[in-house]
């Protein structure tokens, strides 16, 4: 309970004597920390091959050193531009990067031919790709650390950005099936042998755009209310964005026929929606008009079909995956077999066999990866996981500025909601959708939406943990917020 | 904003919780039913890793794995197609397995814990050894005989079983069912022409993947004298003491008369029990029936192992493939007391009466072996991978001694006479003493009859060398002949083959 427990700085106390200890910029904790992650990598590395090939090939950290070279450069990058950034950020995501890269070598060493195990390229197959992702990526997070010298500048283009979110969001609904639709899912766009998911991309726009206009409307938002119930309900003009995005979800859900990105552009803007206001009443009109309708959707599925039938199909193969365990359940079914089989403690990494199940290396990657780490390891991954987003959400209680607040509580939130959707998919908690693990399941978008993502948490916390000294912090912002955020700010001192 | 933010980060650390929970339902409460599910290759995969030991019948592998190129790295072959089956069972990819594929699978598959050390050399020298050897019983040419004798029969029958025995120690020298089936099939590494296959199988209304020689039960007709003579033996009658016969008998209470095969059995009023055996006199076993009651016919045929649910073909320890239990059946009149038109019926192998090939030719080895009934063993050695060690040697061991040595003696002296001069002639085998019982079984009444024969073979030294039991269902006429011609011709190839003991 890291959140709760250490209340974070108000602004009021922010400049006093608390300014000296947050001056500490703990770069060095960063970087053995990110040393520590990127030997675990490497051991990783060096076990599966010992499972895979009896043997650990002289170049087995050539994949683990390039990916630590490049953490490096960001760990300095980070040390330049952002140097009072959360130091847990970058070695827990790169401990969860190099684990995926490690993994899908894995499956490439896995489905190689014996004779070729041993000389298996750096770069070569799924892994060889992630791992050239992972470089991009990184180099393009470190680029906007260096265009984005301060978080309230891209508020500046909010508006612009909220229309490519749309754009991005929709576009593969309209594009026709051939270029746009993957297994049953339309959330591609596919040019040559490049395949792009716009979605990716569109979960940071949108945020950036839900950030900025909340922040404008928040007090027309959480004040004017009509009370029902003991509950602040919002006018009914009011509700008009929120009707928009849960009609762009239900859209979302129904041509692009993926619950889980709707899920979580909803969930996103709901979340956003009640931090901006704080009105609970939020939460459950959310909650209402989801769960209304993804049932909807359900019996609409059963009863009409067509474009709602693939939904009523998800939530069927969820209630009993084993009622058609060759076909329609397979999926889910040898998901679960795999993690049953790892059981407690895994059956070692390279000792399982991913290769049986289906989309291993996406939608499936943490079921092949808890195969062979077994509960505890998986327990060890949701730990990171959990650790980056509470890490991204005290950023956001530690920043003085309602659009950061919103923006990295939102970002931070909307990353743990899609571990929740496609962890709890692959394991049956709740009905499987199709959406990348973040940092792990192979592919560019995805990583490097990701990365963009931890980029803005990295200045976020920057400018949170950067000490304030009076007008020379002033001096150093040049884009100057909106000044909204002038007015919500000693709002803040009588709400700890 | 912070209140909220907090309150999210709650939220956040809940919804981890129940990923955390669920995951701890699925990899540890149900961890072992999803390792172990029917569904799961993983398996399946691991079994086919390690080169699955040879099945082999006098130095023949009868059952082996060739490398593939495929996912699962073996491919099970059966040579034999057919002939084996009902021994060898099979091994599927996704099915269950049978027979000594089955009953001795951890030996096959490396994973017994008698190749413990086999395994833990492999850990240090890097090789993956294979599993281990099993070494039938089986007589190569027996098998062969009885498999083409059974399937080229004389008289048409579709459906039936052999077995031979060896009487001195038990050891399965042939055992064949009909129809029988390619096992090949059914371990293909394609799951779905697999499970195709099997389905093709079990909707067979012959029923070819019955293990008929050791499961199917039906009526023994008159191979069933062999047990009420032991039992007449034992009471007071001798081989020569006359018994009541004639054309017909009448049960004192109630039931339709009993007759012969023919006219010209026994119409004598009394006749030896020599010659009721001799020429399978109906009306005189009746009578004999009756005469010594139910208790004493049911007791003897227990003796002889009738009842017996629990006995296994395969080591001789525990497991092998299950048996049927043989039935003297109910003899009773609804009030409790013996029903003697029952008895009389029951006393000529009709009835409720119902027995095993794999009985049969128990009955016929323990009469050879002097009264000495030896447990019967499909497995004769299980050999170590690289066949350096043995890890079991089956030790011949008694079953029961169902009649005592002189009784044993008078019972061989009728079924020579049988061979000799009665109606098992086409049994007999220039330069052996071979004896028998045939028996004509009635199956339902619109149906023909069964043809069965029991027989022994015994050497020059009077030394018994095989006992068989061949029943060919509804066979019609001629049946029980033809059942001792194949009878005697798988002695033969047993003799000149005799296997593993």
């Amino acid at each position: 309970m890291t959140v709760a427990a250490t209340p974070a700085p108000s602004p009021a106390t922010t400049g006093g004597d608390s300014g000296v200890r947050l001056a500490r910029s703990r770069r060095n904790a960063e970087l053995s920390l990110l040393l520590l992650a990127m030997v675990l990598v490497a051991a990783y590395m060096a076990t599966v091959e010992a499972n895979l090939l009896d043997t650990v090939t002289p170049d087995f950290w050539m994949p683990a050193a390039a990916l630590g070279a490049v953490f490096l450069g960001l760990h300095l990058v980070i040390r330049f531009l952002a140097p009072f950034a959360d130091p847990a950020l970058l070695p827990a995501v790169a401990l969860l990067n190099g684990l995926g890269v490690g993994f899908l070598r894995r499956i490439d060493l896995g489905e190689a031919a014996p004779v070729d195990r041993e000389d298996l390229a750096t770069f070569a197959g799924i892994g060889g790709r992630q791992l050239a992702w992972t470089l991009a990526s990184v180099i393009l997070a470190a680029g906007l650390l260096a265009i984005m010298r301060d978080h309230r500048s891209v508020s500046r283009y909010a508006y612009t950005l909220g229309l490519a979110g749309i754009v991005l969001v929709m576009l593969p609904a309209v594009l026709p099936s051939s270029i746009s639709e993957i297994n049953g899912a339309k959330l591609w766009i596919r040019v040559g042998g490049f395949s792009l998911q716009p979605g990716e991309f569109a979960k940071l726009a949108l945020l950036v755009f839900f950030a900025y206009y909340l922040v404008r409307k928040r007090e027309v938002l959480s004040l004017a209310s009509r009370r029902f119930l003991g509950i602040d309900f919002p006018r009914g003009r009011d509700l008009g964005p929120v009707v928009v995005v849960w009609l762009i979800s239900l859209l979302v859900l129904v041509f692009e026929k993926d619950l889980g990105t709707s899920l979580l552009y909803f969930g996103m803007f709901v979340v956003t929606l009640y931090i901006a206001t704080e009105r609970v009443s939020w939460l459950l009109i959310g909650l209402i008009l989801f769960f209304g309708g993804a049932y909807l959707a359900y019996v609409l599925g059963s009863t009409v079909g067509g474009p709602f039938a693939n939904f009523y199909l998800r939530a069927e193969i969820w209630l009993d995956p084993f009622a058609d365990p060759h076909v329609k359940g397979y999926q889910l079914v040898q998901g679960l077999l795999a993690l049953g089989t790892g059981g407690l403690f895994g059956a070692g990494p390279g000792g399982g066999q991913p290769d049986i199940l289906p989309e291993v290396q996406n939608d499936f990657i943490f079921a092949g990866i808890g195969e062979e780490i077994g509960l505890f390891g998986l327990s060890a991954l949701l730990v990171v996981y959990l650790l980056i987003v509470e890490r991204g959400l005290r950023a956001a209680l530690a920043v003085r500025d309602s659009f950061g607040k919103l923006l990295a509580g939102g970002l931070a939130f909307t990353l743990g909601l899609q571990v929740f959707v496609i962890v709890g998919g692959i394991s049956k908690l709740i009905p499987l959708t199709g959406q990348t693990t973040p940092f792990l399941s192979a592919g560019g978008s995805s990583l490097m939406a990701n990365w963009l993502l931890i980029a803005v948490l990295l200045r976020v916390s920057d400018g949170a943990r950067r000490p304030v000294t009076g007008g020379a912090g002033k001096a150093s912002r040049p884009a100057g917020g909106p000044p909204e955020q002038l007015h919500g700010a000693p709002t803040e001192v009588i709400k700890p | 904003m912070n209140a909220p933010l907090r309150r999210v980060g709650i939220v956040v650390m809940v919804l981890f919780g129940l990923l955390f929970a669920n995951l701890n339902w699925i990899q540890a409460y149900k961890a072992d039913e999803y390792r172990t599910s029917d569904y799961n290759g993983r398996v399946q995969v691991a079994d086919y890793k390690r080169k699955r030991g040879n099945i082999e019948a006098g130095g023949t592998a009868v059952a082996t794995s060739k490398e593939t190129t495929g996912k699962l790295k073996f491919q099970r072959t059966y040579p034999g197609g057919a002939k084996y089956a009902h021994v060898l069972g099979y091994k599927p990819v996704n099915l269950a397995d049978t027979g000594i594929e089955q009953v001795e699978n951890d030996f096959l598959a490396g994973t017994s814990d008698q190749l413990i050390g086999d395994r833990f050399k492999d850990m240090f020298t890097g090789d993956e050894t294979g599993g281990g050897n099993v070494l039938l019983t089986l007589s190569k040419r027996a098998q062969d005989v009885a498999y083409d004798q059974m399937r080229n029969n004389q008289v048409d029958a579709k459906r039936g079983a052999a077995i031979a025995i060896d009487p001195r120690t038990g050891a399965v020298q042939a055992l064949v069912s009909m129809p029988s089936f390619d096992p090949n099939p059914l371990v293909s590494h394609n799951t779905n022409e697999a499970a195709a296959e099997i389905n093709k199988l079990e909707q067979n209304p012959d029923g070819p993947l019955k293990n008929r020689a050791l499961s199917e039960t039906l009526p023994p007709g008159s191979t069933f004298k062999i047990v009420v003579a032991a039992a007449a033996l034992e009471n007071g009658v001798t081989k020569s003491t006359p018994i009541p016969a004639g054309s017909s008998y009448t049960p004192p209470t109630s039931g339709s008369p009993i007759r012969n095969a023919a006219a010209s059995i026994c119409p004598e009023p009394q006749v030896t029990l020599l010659e009721a055996v001799t020429e399978s006199c109906n009306t005189g076993f009746a009578q004999l029936g009756v005469r010594l009651g139910a208790d004493k016919v049911k007791e003897k045929a227990r003796q002889f192992g009738f009842e017996q649910e629990d006995l296994t073909v395969g080591q001789l320890g525990e497991g092998g493939l299950r048996t049927a239990a043989s039935r003297t059946g109910d003899m009773l009149n609804p009030d409790g007391s013996t029903d003697p038109a029952a008895l009389a019926q029951s006393s000529i192998g009709q009835n409720n009466v119902r027995m095993t090939p794999l009985q049969g030719a128990m009955i016929a080895g323990s009469v050879a072996n002097g009264g000495s009934q030896m447990r019967p063993y499909l497995v004769r050695q299980l050999l170590a991978p690289d066949r350096t060690t043995s890890y079991y040697t089956a030790k011949p061991r008694e079953l029961r001694q169902p009649v005592s040595g002189p009784v044993a003696s008078d019972l061989r002296e009728m079924m020579v006479s049988v061979v000799q001069k009665g109606t098992g002639q086409k049994a007999a085998i220039s330069g052996y003493t071979v004896g028998g019982k045939t028996g004509t079984a009635q199956s339902a009444p619109d149906r023909p009859d069964h043809g069965w024969f029991i027989g022994f073979a015994l050497d020059k030294n009077g030394n018994p060398v095989s006992a068989v039991c061949v029943v060919l269902e509804q066979a019609g006429s001629g049946g029980s002949a033809e059942a001792a011609r194949i009878g005697g011709q798988i002695m033969k190839a047993a003799i000149n083959d005799p296997g593993g003991r």
